[in-house]
């Protein structure tokens, strides 16, 4: 039987039945069902419960499970698997997702396909290590040095978790980049009814490889990928290199198409990666945007002041990077006057709408490890 | 006309990019050397072994030189690197050739725990004493009182015997040699190449050009000099780990145990697990 048989025939017992877990649980099924076979981790709250499920279930389905001695290490290990042959991912929260940043840097230069999942808490630093906050999301985009691009997708629901793992997988291997899945404290440990899908309906992006001679590193925009073993004497290297991956640091025309290759593939494609979810727009003067734990508590503001006659609408980033700016440049032909930004940090996703819009931002900023209420969404609104 | 030259090993290496970048005198030609000498001599198809480095100079051995599947990574995460590609890959040899500051310095926790889950890795730590790549800064393997380009005044602190370490951290294998012992550093490759579990060999190795400019050592014979009067069999010292660069370096098979290796484990798990399943 083939890993992928073994893996369906697993998760059979799953399909089509309800169940009442996690976030971090719901986002490790994902990644099953994406065909996840190597996960790499380090325990952190508020992620561990994450690499606790792939602890159990993935020796079912063939997988490997390895608990390594840091975050730097999972991460590491991952990229590694990945070359040779995994569907791989690690899971953490904000210390261990900085650690990361280096390797994560090493993935967007070799193109490497993978999916790294921040748990995020409250920080700087050690913060309120058991809270949730949403204070990466910047980090999720320039946490790394140097120019490149990123995906980062962001849930705010278990079974909306779930999804967006499968995706992350899907996402990662199309465009031959790291894909970031952005939860935190409050998604990843709340407990909701979640219904597992049929596993043979999920669509899933396969791998492109190589061609023997085809070169791995340009020649397209995603070029094709490779896996070391096979006889093709790979050089990989997080080095500026050729199109076979030969290094040359010292030819600026070489970098120069590199990273801007690298760049493109994603930027290039925002149109296809950007996912978001909005009501009430079509008479909006007023816009509310948010995103993953507090688009929960701004949905139930907005439900209530449109009771209320106000003209409100609702936007829902999903996909945080690349940034969605399209749809904001179009709300200056809009009617919209003022757009209320309620988010878990100082202020992050309200200066990126800063740059796209001409009309009023405003920043409902929360931290200290609370979510918002819907009451004290309301209550901006109503001043408005 | 001249016939043209082909050295017996160059079917190893990727000539196309020769020279190579090594200094003159440097040791990381000699393993270079040793080590295609090891696979030819076992007759192991380039094509089974991946070999994963880091940063510095001796990272350059395998990777772009051999000429093989090479996954050169980021500074201290080559045991790292190699731990996934191992797990997804265990019939494949996956060595890891990497410097002193990678291995010893800031990858030193992953050399540790890789020790300790006994990960079929063949890693062989060349230690020339020094940063050699950025020019010549201590490292955690400069004996102590050692000028060096960040330590002016000499070395305050003491050097790490890394061999030591890892054989006290639980690995299958663990050896020292230094580039003088050509041959019994190539046996000790060979060996180490069909052995399970977690393999290390630490070579001690010359750097004149950045750890010869404050010590006065020029050229690579002045090294291996040293390395000669110095070294020690390991059977012929009751102290048998102690090693200090400026005192005596003891030579030699350190450990050899037969543990079960890591990933071997994790497979007979998934067997359990799967047949249990159906």
């Amino acid at each position: 039987m083939t890993d992928n048989n073994i893996r369906k025939n697993y998760l059979k017992k799953y399909s089509e039945k309800t169940f009442f877990i996690l976030g971090d649980e719901a986002a490790g099924y994902g990644a099953l069902y994406a065909g996840c076979n190597f996960f790499a981790g380090y325990p952190i709250t508020p992620a561990s419960e994450v690499a606790e499920l792939m602890a159990r279930e993935l020796p079912c389905v063939n997988g490997y499970y390895v608990q390594m001695e840091d975050e730097i290490g999972s991460i590491s290990a991952v990229i590694g698997a990945v070359w040779a042959g995994a569907k791989g991912m690690t899971a953490t929260s904000g210390p261990g997702f900085s650690l990361m940043q280096e390797n994560i840097g090493y993935a967007c230069m070799t193109e490497t396909p993978c999916v790294i999942l921040n748990v995020q808490r409250s920080g700087p630093s050690t913060g309120q290590a058991t809270k949730p906050a949403q204070g990466d999301m910047m980090q999720a985009r320039w946490g790394t040095h140097g120019d490149h691009e990123i995906i980062a997708l962001s849930p705010n629901s278990v079974q909306e978790t779930f999804y967006l793992m499968i995706d992350a997988f899907n996402l990662s291997e199309e465009y031959r980049n790291p894909v970031i899945v952005l939860t935190d404290g409050e998604i990843g440990h709340v407990r909701e009814k979640i219904i597992f899908p049929d596993p043979d309906k999920i669509k899933l992006k396969e791998r492109k490889l190589a061609k023997k001679e085809e070169h791995i590193f340009g020649g397209s925009n995603i070029p094709p990928m490779s896996e070391l073993g096979k006889g093709q004497f790979l050089h990989i290297t997080g080095s500026t290199h050729l199109e076979d991956g030969m290094r040359d640091v010292s030819t600026q025309k070489v970098h120069d198409v590199l990273v801007r290759r690298i760049y493109s593939k994603i930027n290039g494609n925002r149109d296809k990666i950007v996912r978001y979810e909005s009501k009430f727009l079509e008479d909006a003067e007023i816009l509310l945007v948010s995103y993953g734990v507090s688009s929960r508590p701004s949905l139930g503001a907005v439900l209530r002041a449109r009771q209320d006659g106000i003209k409100i609408g609702y936007l829902r980033l999903i996909t945080i990077w690349p940034f969605p700016d399209k749809i904001f440049r179009e709300f200056d032909k809009s009617n919209i006057k003022k757009i209320l930004v309620p988010e878990m940090n100082l202020g992050q996703l309200f200066r990126e709408i800063q740059r796209f819009v001409r009309c009023d931002v405003i920043s409902l900023s929360r931290i200290g490890g609370v979510s918002f209420s819907v009451k004290e969404i309301y209550d901006v609104i109503k001043e408005l | 006309m001249m016939k043209e030259v082909i050295h017996p090993m160059d079917k190893y290496l990727r000539t196309e990019i020769f020279p190579t970048a090594f200094c003159p005198g440097c040791g990381c030609g000699t393993i270079l050397n040793l080590y295609t000498h090891a696979i030819d001599e076992l007759g192991i198809n380039p094509e089974e072994i991946i070999s994963v480095t880091g940063i510095g100079c001796s990272s350059w051995i395998p990777s772009p030189y051999f000429k093989g599947d090479t996954l050169h990574t980021t500074h201290g995460r080559p045991i790292a690197f190699a731990t996934g590609v191992k797990v997804m890959k265990p019939e494949k040899k996956v060595v890891v050739i990497a410097g002193d500051g990678d291995l010893a310095g800031i990858g030193g926790n992953h050399l540790l725990h890789a020790s300790r889950r006994n990960i079929g890795l063949v890693v062989i730590l060349v230690n020339n004493l020094n940063y050699g790549m950025t020019g010549g800064q201590v490292s955690p393997t400069t004996p102590c009182g050692i000028k060096t380009t960040t330590t002016p005044f000499g070395n305050s602190e003491y050097p790490i015997d890394i061999a030591s370490v890892v054989a006290a951290a639980g690995a299958n294998y663990v050896a020292r040699w230094t580039t003088f012992h050509f041959y019994q550093l190539k046996e000790c490759i060979k060996e180490a190449l069909n052995k399970k579990g977690f393999v290390f060999i630490e070579v001690i190795s010359q750097c004149p050009t950045s750890y010869g400019k404050m010590t006065g050592l020029r050229t690579g014979l002045d090294f291996l000099k040293k390395f000669e009067k110095l070294s020690i069999n390991i059977n012929y010292v009751k102290d048998r780990f102690f090693t200090d660069i400026e005192d005596k370096i003891v030579v030699g098979k350190i450990v050899e145990r037969e543990r079960e290796e890591f990933v071997n484990n994790l497979k007979k798990i998934n067997e359990e697990k799967i047949k249990s399943l159906q």
